[in-house]
């Protein structure tokens, strides 16, 4: 049967008719993808200015990046941070987020908005608040402080997957577990958690990534030997187009890929 | 009786999940509370101290802040309108597509939507410079014959932003068109709409709130745009965010960019005020994911 | 094989419980005997499963007491009151096996795995799933899971099982088939059980006894019996069962349905207006030999409607007073249904001791 003459939609319309949309959606998602991945083959370029397809293949922004100190330490700056971040926001989050689906109470609506504001407030706020604030109490450019601001961007997100997990799950088993016998925490623990397991590996991986790719925070809260990746690139673009970023970039589209992937796959087990 | 009991009891339990969240508010309160709160009596301060209005006073005299907030609006609603024209039909072919082959087109707007900001402003910087991808295309094709000053503009800014915010439309439109009921349209067709009466006066208003959860979130997030102005404007585009790092900067003067920012702020919250007069701010919120 | 499972009775005394104005459930007293299948009957809303969750401890009341066996366990968490409870889903655990489900309240109490074992298997014999321990959740059907939910629930002996709608999700074949499994399970374990449900025909079929609830009230309780025969409240007549309102007229100490005296009672209240209830299956159309006599009570009028059902048919019948009666028909061939048409006039007769006067 031809394919072009089947039914595409509820009102009768065919696949044939519907190619201008498909053409449009096509183009539309070109333009998503294109820019993020086309820096890849970019960095392998050997010329200043990151032609494509390159003229000449080479690795030397691999290269250049390896051997700077300045990207290295901040690479490794920005991994601890999003480290921990990760490991402060993910129970932080899963825990408000499970107290307030569970009480429902109408208090929780207005915690649950509280929580919510970094992902209104402009960032930029956030940033200059919390570098004079920080600066009063003497903990600008370290990185517990870069991990408690991160930490809070990073709530929201975890919070709203949390959430969004306990909606799907069936909360009356935990009743059932405690009708037969088991305490609140010990229902939550044996029933609850294998099953929304995934689901919290995934907003760790998006705390993570969260913390790892923040920028304006970053450029007040760290600094000196603690300046982040986000925060070098930032003050590199700033001057010139540098090559090097094109490198570093690949790397970190590798990265937030393989995570998000992973959470799709993860998404899939819940 | 024992109602006391029963109704402490009930408050001991509440207090317990309650309490669950004291972390979260704890956190909230050093990184968002104390900080902004600290910022709004900063901007009361005048030069000498004291309280004083002059901070606010200067945005009204000068023109250069005028000139700051026109841009802000200008670039945010530009680049929600090119999100609605193009994250609507794409969000609506996603609505149509069977449900097994969502998830791999998915894919084309959530990779770019986790992917850094940084990292997608930088290769717009590449893509538009002047001996980059699309001008030498564009000689190439013939359709210019000399290298054009892409980037470092206001059009370059907007390219980029448009391309960094259309999952945050594309998201909860996918959303608001998931909700709607299949059969509904079915239903106009059975009632004698023709296929493009039925999507314009079934579908199309039926995702409207979809469309305004999409717009608001752009827009708000467009409001507080920092990274990719400062790279892809060249100077020439400066947002309140930027103005408020220059100020601080520049002159060192907290009172005058806590009076920006507690603007930026307010501004922020007017809109999700009006926003929530018709919509639920829940949909907004868990739209995004 | 009897399991021992010494039952408790129940006894509730002025349960309370408030959302906002709303009274959820408005001083409730219960007394529910030791071994009795008590069934709480009521609409949706009505506060059925509010006072059900509150027996489990999951529902805090505002005040009153619930007592099993005399001692107080208003304040007793649900992990300590030692009832069984089958939710309307099942709410089985889905990442664990049928076996780990059963044996999981065993597990908690720290019973020695060969115990475990056993007590699991003779469960699973009891809902006839022998050969099911090892399989996952979702390969079960509707009713398997239902079984499952149920052996979870009494597997550790408790006292007291609470079952809400637990058939409701089963098609009309199954829930049939369940309802006569759930009582003779109900008989062999002997254990107190409180059931929920919204469908009158479950509760008469089921239960030892019935609570009739609306707006947060028992408006009456009885044998199945008891509540379908006289019913005290137009509430009661209109939920369980069929029935036709009439209003009557009071006279001195009679209650007349036009010229018809229909009953003479000197306590009737004589503030309140009253109705007879008539049950479509108690009424009979006269055939022409018939003679009217004082053991009855007669209606006549004309057949507005006949609707042919299988096992039986329904007559709407358009009284001379111009009130409407339904009267359920045999369909046997040589009956009444298949010598009737619409338009027809028809009398029709039922005995007095049918007869229900309910306040109006």
């Amino acid at each position: 049967m031809n394919w072009l003459s089947k039914q595409a939609s509820d009102t009768q319309i065919t696949h044939g008719q519907r190619m201008w949309l498909y053409f449009l959606a096509a183009v539309i998602m070109f333009l998503l993808v294109f820019p993020t991945l086309i820096v890849i083959p970019m960095s392998f370029s050997d010329s200043q200015y990151l032609e494509f397809p390159p003229e000449k293949w080479s690795i030397r922004w691999y290269e250049e990046y390896w051997e700077t100190p300045r990207w290295i330490n901040a690479t490794i700056t920005s991994l601890q941070v999003a480290f921990f971040t990760m490991l402060l926001a993910t129970p932080i989050g899963t825990m408000a987020a499970y107290g307030l689906f569970v009480s429902g109470s109408k208090l929780g609506r207005y915690v649950f908005f509280l929580l919510m504001t970094p992902m209104i407030i402009p960032v930029i706020l956030i940033a200059i608040g919390t570098f004079y604030v920080f600066g009063k109490v003497g903990v600008v450019n370290s990185i517990p402080g870069l991990v408690l601001a991160h930490t809070v961007l990073a709530v929201p997100i975890v919070m709203i997957i949390m959430t969004s997990a306990l909606r799907t799950y069936d909360l009356n088993q935990e009743l059932v577990a405690r009708s037969l016998g088991a305490s609140r925490i010990r229902a939550f623990f044996s029933i609850t958690l294998p099953q929304i397991k995934f689901s919290i590996i995934i907003s760790a991986l998006f705390a993570f990534l969260t913390s790892f790719d923040e920028v304006i925070i970053s450029i007040f809260l760290s600094g000196g030997g603690n300046s982040t990746l986000t925060k070098q690139m930032f003050n590199a673009l700033r001057d010139y187009i540098d090559p090097t970023i094109a490198a570093i970039s690949t790397l970190m589209i590798i990265l937030s890929t393989t995570l998000m992937l992973g959470a799709q796959y993860l998404g899939k087990q819940d | 009786m024992n109602e006391k009991l029963l109704k402490s009891a009930e408050r001991k339990e509440q207090l317990l999940l309650t309490a669950l969240t004291i972390p979260a508010l704890i956190s909230v309160t050093l990184i968002i509370v104390i900080p902004v709160g600290w910022l709004f009596s900063l901007s009361f301060l005048g030069k000498s101290g004291d309280f004083s209005l002059e901070n606010y006073q200067k945005m009204i005299v000068y023109k250069s802040y005028f000139r700051v907030f026109k841009t802000t609006f200008n670039v945010s609603f530009l680049t929600t309108i090119f999100c609605i024209l193009l994250g609507y039909p794409l969000a609506y072919f996603l609505s149509q597509v069977p449900k097994k082959l969502v998830g791999i087109f998915m894919i084309t707007v959530l990779l770019p939507f986790w992917t850094s900001l940084l990292v997608r402003t930088y290769a717009w910087l590449v893509l538009l410079q002047k001996k980059g991808m699309i001008n030498n295309f564009a000689i190439d094709m013939g359709i210019w014959e000399t290298p054009i000053k892409l980037a470092h503009n206001l059009n370059g800014t907007l390219v980029g932003m448009i391309h960094i915010m259309l999952p945050f439309m594309v998201l909860p439109l996918y959303a608001a068109m998931q909700r709607i009921d299949r059969q509904t349209m079915q239903a106009a067709s059975n009632l004698g709409a023709s296929p493009i009466q039925a999507f314009w006066q079934i579908f199309v208003p039926l995702s409207l709130p979809g469309v305004a959860a999409g717009s608001l979130i752009v827009f708000i997030l467009c409001l507080g745009f920092y990274v990719t102005p400062a790279v892809l404007g060249g100077g020439k585009v400066i947002m309140v965010s930027m103005q408020i790092t220059a100020i601080l900067e520049d002159q060192f003067n907290w009172g005058a960019a806590s009076a920006l920012g507690v603007v930026l702020l307010v501004t922020t919250f007017i809109f999700l005020l009006l926003a929530s007069r018709f919509l639920k701010l829940d949909s907004i919120m868990f739209g995004k994911h | 094989m009897k399991q021992n499972i010494t039952s408790l009775e129940i006894s509730i005394k002025d349960l309370t419980k408030r959302y906002g104005k709303i009274y959820a459930l408005d001083t409730v007293s219960l007394d529910i005997k030791a071994g009795e299948f008590l069934t709480l009957l009521g609409p949706s809303g009505s506060g059925k499963t509010t006072l059900l969750m509150a027996i489990a401890g999951f529902n805090r009341p505002d005040s009153g007491s619930i007592k099993f066996a005399n001692q107080e366990m208003i304040l007793t968490p649900p992990h300590k009151r030692e009832v069984g409870m089958v939710f309307q889903n099942y709410a089985l655990f889905p990442h664990m096996s049928v076996f780990e489900n059963i044996g999981f309240p065993l597990k908690l109490r720290k019973a020695p795995n060969d115990q475990i074992k056993e007590k699991v298997h003779d469960a699973l014999k009891t809902v006839q799933l022998s050969d099911y321990a090892n399989r996952k959740i979702d390969q079960l059907s509707g009713g398997q899971r239902q079984r499952v939910a149920l052996a979870r629930a009494f597997v550790f002996g408790p006292r007291i099982l609470l079952m809400d709608e637990p058939l409701s999700a089963l098609d009309k074949k199954l829930r049939e088939q369940m309802q006569i499994e759930l009582k003779q399970l109900h008989r062999k374990l002997g254990v107190t059980t409180v059931y929920v449900t919204h469908d009158q025909r479950e509760a008469l079929t089921m239960s030892d006894r019935i609570a009739v609830i609306n707006e947060g009230k028992i408006e009456q309780l009885g044998t199945p019996k008891e509540i379908y025969n006289s019913p005290n409240s137009s509430f009661v007549a209109d939920f369980i069962g069929e029935s036709s309102f009439l209003q009557l007229n009071r006279k001195g100490d009679d209650l007349y349905f036009s010229s018809e005296k229909i009953i003479t009672n000197k306590k009737l209240n004589k503030n309140k207006e009253w109705a007879m209830v008539i049950r479509p299956e108690r009424l009979s159309i006269v055939n022409k030999s018939y003679r009217k006599n004082s053991s009855n009570i007669h209606f006549s009028g004309e057949i507005s409607e006949l609707v042919f059902q299988g096992e039986t048919a329904l007559a709407l019948v358009k009284l001379m007073e111009g009130n409407f009666l339904s009267v359920r028909l045999s369909t046997k061939s040589s009956d009444d249904f298949n010598n009737l048409k619409t338009g027809n006039k028809i009398q029709l007769c039922m005995n007095r001791k049918d007869v229900i006067i309910i306040p109006h």
